[in-house]
């Protein structure tokens, strides 16, 4: 039983602290949707898509009604495109057309899974479908698109991160008009995961069940307004507090799933418990750790306060909720943290100490603009050293980087709504083609070898 | 099914009847109230029992919204499942 207390503390972290489910993604399996062709496959996508999700929209609705908690999105994520089309890949742009426009039929905002797995090696039908990821993303509004290169078991197949860094600069190029925002519907992983509600990442892996529901927590606002209530307590005390607000969250998130996939006929995927900030005040994971004691998030200190938040945050979550999965940390996208963008802004967090947070915290350089003109070559060795960093300490890392067409260290790039602003930050000089053009596979690391 | 009210804001007045009220025209089951002042605000929680209800959940949601309008309140019908969950281990 709880009391007024209660009560009244879940009603303040909704109203005041913006506590919210951050999505409720439904994860479709297109397998059975592979036709002989092109077209027809295209039209089976489309087909299944809007009647497996016809209901998600509202059904979600109906739960934030009940439930007094806001559901910010609504989601899907599908089986890795390139899978579906591997008997036709230069017809894959039809797929993800289809899936796009199954996304406005849907009202949802964003749909992932225009996605290839070659992390081991690049098939043919693979390398076709990396080849289309540009001019679809320029043409389609809500389809996001993943590529996994690395992964602790396999290493890192290096000859598939010289080609997604000219993949990167293709997107940007092809939507200049709106400062490359095709990049930001474009990541680029080690060890991705097959059950992450979250966007542009999203996918459904073909480890999954048919139709299922994952869930996004989110509400580091609420975190950070425990925090002042403990101005002077040591770290042990504060890591406490962050574990036990973390479990208020997660059973937000675990409750809102498993009727959420009950109502839509759907299995009960996982929660993911990451820490996911919005472009709102008060609603930033770079201000927890202001919060924490550091003058500014960047300054020396905050990969410590990062790894502690991060690891209180799944010490509470993983008790609060049966099914835990996804990517399961705290997010630090740069355009979509208001308190990461002022630090970036006034040029007190450097690509490097974002490199280095990303060793602690989930996943990776996120949402981050860089100069317009960084040649494709260290592109791809931002996504080597991230990937490197993912299959080193089997942990998930990725790249959200967006060399902004025209723009240079000092300008801003805006793509409003969620995936907010970001001031162009400044990256190394220094040529790495000789080691991005040498290809091959890296290869996976001794520790990997535990059988 | 166990709902829980809560009406929250800065008058006081006459607001335990008019809720209370407004709830028995519509066969909801008041189970237990309590009331607080929080800072300037004052709250009053109800846990309400809504099995012989008049109107489904919804429909009570928004009605209650309206009420809260009307009476210069903010208040809000939710599952009392969502307290559970975040309050109990």
């Amino acid at each position: 039983m709880f009391n007024k207390t209660d009560v009244l503390e879940t009603i303040e972290m909704i109203e005041k602290e913006h506590l919210d489910i951050r999505t409720v993604t439904m994860g479709i399996s297109l397998l059975s949707c592979i036709r002989a062709d092109g077209a027809s496959t295209a039209q089976a996508v489309y087909d299944c898509v809007t009647k497996r999700a016809q209901n998600l929209v509202k059904t979600a609705e109906n739960l934030s009604r009940e439930y007094g908690i806001p559901i910010v999105n609504k989601r899907v994520s599908v089986t890795p495109v390139s899978l579906v089309t591997a008997a036709f890949p230069e017809k894959s742009a039809l797929v993800g057309k289809a899936l796009d426009r199954a996304a406005k039929e849907l009202g949802i905002d964003f749909l992932g899974g225009y996605s290839a797995l070659v992390h081991k090696g690049t098939a043919d039908y693979e390398e076709k479908f990396l080849a289309t990821i540009p001019e679809v993303l320029a043409e389609t509004e809500r389809l996001c698109s993943s590529v996994n290169v690395g992964s602790s078991r396999s290493g890192i197949n290096m000859d598939a991160v010289g080609q997604m860094g000219r993949i990167v600069k293709q997107t940007a190029a092809l939507t200049a008009a709106r400062d490359g925002l095709g990049c930001a519907k474009l990541v680029v992983f080690c060890n991705a995961v097959e059950d992450n509600p979250f966007m542009a990442g999203a996918f459904h892996g073909i480890g999954e069940a048919d139709t299922v529901i994952n869930v996004g927590v989110s509400g580091p606002g609420v975190v950070q307004h425990a925090l002042k209530f403990v101005p002077d307590a040591d770290l042990t005390d504060t890591a406490e507090l962050i574990k036990r607000t973390a479990f208020k969250i997660t059973r937000a998130g675990q409750l809102i799933a498993k009727e959420a996939a009950s109502r839509l006929g759907a299995r009960f995927g996982i929660v993911d418990l990451s820490l996911a900030p919005t472009p709102a005040r008060g609603d930033s994971v770079a201000h927890i750790l202001e919060e924490l004691g550091l003058e500014v998030v960047g300054c020396h200190g905050t990969t410590a306060a990062l790894a502690m938040l991060n690891d209180a945050v799944k010490k509470g979550g993983v008790m609060a909720s049966s099914r835990v999965g996804g990517l399961s940390g705290a997010f630090i996208p740069v355009s979509e943290d208001i308190g990461m963008i002022e630090s970036a802004a006034a040029g007190k967090i450097s690509l490097d100490k974002l490199e280095a947070m990303t060793c602690v915290c989930s996943v990776g350089l996120d949402m981050i603009a860089i100069p317009g003109d960084t040649p494709e070559a260290t592109i791809s060795a931002i996504i080597a050293d991230e990937a490197a960093i993912g299959m080193i300490n089997n942990k998930t890392t990725a790249v959200r980087v967006i060399p902004a067409p025209g723009k240079s260290v000092g300008d801003e790039v805006s793509f409003g709504g969620l995936l907010g602003r970001a001031p162009v930050m400044p990256v190394h000089g220094g040529d790495a083609s000789k080691f991005i053009g040498r290809g091959g596979l890296i290869p996976a690391p001794i520790h990997s070898f535990k059988n | 099914m166990r709902a829980v009210v809560t009406v929250t804001g800065s008058d006081r007045r006459g607001i335990i009847a008019k809720v209370s009220n407004f709830l028995f025209e519509r066969n909801v089951n008041i189970e237990d109230i309590s009331q607080t002042v929080l800072g300037e605000q004052f709250a009053m929680i109800m846990m309400v029992d809504m099995s012989e209800s008049s109107r489904d959940f919804a429909a009570l949601a928004e009605e209650l919204e309206e009420k809260g309008k009307e009476i210069g309140m903010a208040v809000r019908l939710q599952h009392a499942a969502i307290f559970d969950a975040m309050h109990n281990v």
